[in-house]
């Protein structure tokens, strides 16, 4: 080792006296080049695990220090990176070694993909000489990762590094987001590289070219056919959030007197309060906002992709409704859905460009009163008269005492859903959910990164007791640096959503979704040194999480709540978003 | 319906594999893939023939096949006027007393002969896909010992007869 290490200095140093002292160039090495680049990039911090692949790059962060989150899981340091991602709008890092590291990112990765989130990963691979010989803590994870990144590289020559580096950042934070995935072989890492051509060489993508202003002919149809409808209707999705569309969505809602929903993921883009708002749409969304889908006449979806989740059997979605599609990327358009106005676009710039068209708001009067009917009619419920701790209530229990101000991140299931029903949110970016993938183990390291790009806002990771087990190892983080996620369990026992179905479409055969045994989370928590609370009546409940919420300090809330309580209003399997089950007459 | 498309990527490593994937991802059954080095440098072309029957889904196909990075274009050209190649060899059993008759039922196909042995002769045939097809079947009788074809290469006719309706994607 220490030869390998005299070599690499005397090539250094042969390497200045030759080239560096004329050009005033620092010879360096694969590794310090990519630190550089990231702080070129303005990377703020990093998220990752080291190992034997990934030494060299390691070596060169100790030189030349980022912020640095070590998760106790690769799988915990990606999904911090797209808590991190979701909430600061920029790009997350992850670096991990080879092999076993560089796999059990997958999850992660692909949960990006699902929900575009921007990523720039690392990968320690082993090096170029032993590539292909099936070598220690070797994976071909560019093969892994083909079908689930937007992008990936293997770098093969170090001159190529920069290069790649702007690219990948590039690629990553620019059209419809996602993640990007480089790996740099060991060797590659260890090489010297001199020359400053390549070092400034810029992004020449010709073959990534996303269109991002709207063509004016289909503003103009956009706004003939909105202008003229009867029922129009606006689906907001995460377009909006990425796009930071938030204030032209108000503007056009509120100046045309337009209802507008929301999928799962674009929560937030309108506040969870205004009177425009239907609330959700989808599988379990509000009664309201499905009939309003399944009646409109026009449908303006922004940024959404129409997922199966919002749509239900599609033989039946928005039949009267004529489609206006805006979306930055021209694959999700007619994907799902035929679309009579396409809009390839960035969400900002085509609402700006249909609210420049400063049509005549149209006649909504009606449709209102029909809405409001219903709204009045069959409004979100639950059994109120329950002794147990229902988590709807817990849920609004946080609402209160937070105010609406939280930053919420959730796993995926019954959790997610009553969150996303009863949290209703004031602001944009403080929703942190793993909607197309639906990840359990997502939501609390999510918390942690997002906690880590909004220092200030108060982050609360609600979970259940299934997904939060699957990546619960990251409480070393809160305590390591003090970073005052509340992590709430809503402690059901079971894998809720499982549960749920199969009690419902299995004939009440519960196969391996209850977990009678359950660690002693407050002591898993006083483990890990974080101040933990266990909530098990209901009239003690709202003072505890007061307690805990408003707490500066990392805290932890075991909230055990009833087992058999079910997500509704729903939509089964199949059906169509007019046929909600479990919607409550008054 | 069979569809021939071209794309046009950036020569790198990975590339094949980002395309195939793409259409074992999205369930397209690839009929035939062929890729070589365009007139550029850098850049290559693949020619694929794919069985897809409704309009939304080549669409779809070709908006994914457009969003890879190291994708240049695409272009589907079933319904224009092309030229479209296929190269096969085949050996064919082909003792002295047969090799005549052999060549005169295969002249019409304009087939080369590039090998020939004892009892054997290989056959290079270029042209349509039905063609190939048609010149195997010929041959058959006589005992093929080995056949390998190469798929379909093709790109758009300079004159176009009658302007072909293009897909939303390459208005």
């Amino acid at each position: 080792m220490s030869a390998e290490v005299e070599t690499k200095q005397a090539v250094m140093e042969k390497t200045q006296e030759s080239t560096g002292e004329q050009q005033n160039i620092q010879p360096m090495d694969g590794s310090a080049v990519l630190i550089q680049g990231l702080k070129d990039q303005g990377v703020e911090v990093v998220f990752g695990y080291p190992g034997g692949a990934v030494l060299p790059i390691y070596d060169a962060l100790y030189n030349n220090p980022i912020p640095h989150v070590l998760a106790r899981h690769e799988q915990g340091a990606i999904h911090a990176a797209e808590g991190y991602a979701r909430v600061s709008g920029k790009t997350g890092v992850v670096i991990a070694t080879s092999g076993p590291g560089a796999t059990n990112l997958v999850t992660g990765i692909t949960d990006a993909m699902m929900d575009s989130l921007p990523l720039v990963i690392f990968t320690g691979q082993v090096a170029t000489t032993v590539i292909g010989t099936d070598a220690f803590q070797e994976a071909d994870i560019v093969g892994i990762t083909t079908p689930i990144t937007k992008h990936n590289y293997q770098v093969q020559d170090v001159a190529d590094l920069p290069r790649i580096i702007k690219e990948a950042f590039h690629i990553a934070s620019t059209g419809r987001r996602g993640p990007v995935l480089v790996d740099v072989p060991k060797n590659i890492a260890t090489e010297i590289f001199v020359t400053e051509e390549e070092r400034m060489a810029e992004v020449n993508l010709p073959g990534y070219q996303p269109t991002t202003t709207p063509n004016y002919l289909q503003i103009q149809k956009a706004v003939e056919a909105l202008s003229t409808a009867k029922k129009p209707l606006i689906l907001a999705g995460a377009g909006v959030l990425h796009g930071q569309a938030m204030e032209e969505l108000k503007e056009l809602v509120e100046t045309k007197k337009i209802p507008v929903t929301n999928t799962l993921l674009g929560l937030g883009s309108i506040a969870g309060n205004h009177e425009l708002f239907l609330g959700m749409a989808g599988m379990h969304g509000t009664y309201t906002a499905n009939m309003a889908i399944s009646e409109c006449d026009v449908l303006l979806n922004v940024g959404a992709r129409f997922d199966d989740r919002l749509t239900g059997n599609l033989n039946s979605f928005a039949k009267n409704a004529k489609v206006i599609h805006i979306d930055i990327d021209p694959a999700e358009i007619g994907k799902n859905v035929p679309t009579e106005i396409p809009i390839v676009a960035d969400a900002k710039k085509a609402l700006a460009a249909l609210l420049l068209q400063d049509f005549e708001a149209p006649d909504t009067a009606d449709w209102w009163n029909h809405l409001n009917e219903m709204t009045e009619e069959a409004p979100l419920w639950y059994n109120e008269d329950e002794h147990e701790i229902l988590p709807q209530q817990a849920i609004q229990m946080i609402h209160e005492i937070t105010e609406g101000n939280a930053i919420v991140t959730t796993d995926v299931g019954q959790h997610q859903m009553w969150a996303a029903q009863y949290y209703a949110l004031n602001n944009p970016d403080h929703w942190v959910t793993s909607g197309g993938l639906g990840t359990m183990g997502f939501g609390f390291p999510a918390a942690i990164g997002a906690q880590i790009a909004k220092p200030n806002e108060r982050v609360v990771a609600i979970v259940g007791d299934g997904g939060f087990q699957m990546t619960a190892q990251e409480l070393s983080l809160l305590q390591e640096m003090r970073i005052p996620v509340k992590v709430v369990i809503l402690n059901n026992g079971a894998l809720g959503m499982v549960r749920q179905w199969q009690e419902t479409f299995y004939d009440e055969r519960y196969s391996q979704s209850l977990i009678p045994v359950q660690p002693d989370f407050v002591k898993l928590a006083d483990a890990y040194g974080i101040k933990g609370y266990r909530i098990t009546k209901k009239d003690d409940a709202e003072e505890i999480f007061r307690e805990a919420l408003l707490s500066d300090e990392p805290v932890l809330i075991d909230c055990r709540v009833k087992m058999k309580e079910n997500v509704y209003p729903m939509i089964a399997p199949g059906k169509g978003l007019h046929e909600m089950i479990g919607v409550k007459s008054r | 319906m069979r569809r021939v498309i071209t794309v046009t990527v950036i020569n790198q490593s990975g590339v094949l594999n980002r395309v195939t994937g793409l259409l074992m991802k999205r369930q397209f059954n690839i009929e035939s893939i062929t890729v070589g080095h365009t007139e550029q440098p850098g850049r290559s072309k693949m020619t694929f023939i794919v069985n897809i029957d409704d309009e939304r889904k080549t669409e779809q196909l070709l908006k994914q096949l457009q969003k890879q990075i190291d994708v240049i274009k695409v272009h589907d050209i079933t319904d224009k006027a092309i030229v479209m190649r296929e190269l096969a060899l085949v050996k064919v059993m082909s003792p002295p007393h047969a090799r005549s008759e052999i060549n005169s039922v295969i002249e019409p196909f304009r087939a080369t002969v590039i090998d020939s042995g004892k009892n054997v002769v290989t056959y290079q045939v270029v042209g349509s896909s039905e063609k190939i097809e048609a010149f195997i079947d010929l041959v058959k009788p006589y005992g093929i010992k080995e056949l390998s074809r190469t798929g379909v290469t093709a790109f758009t006719r300079e004159n176009q007869k009658t302007p072909s309706q293009q897909l939303s994607i390459l208005k």
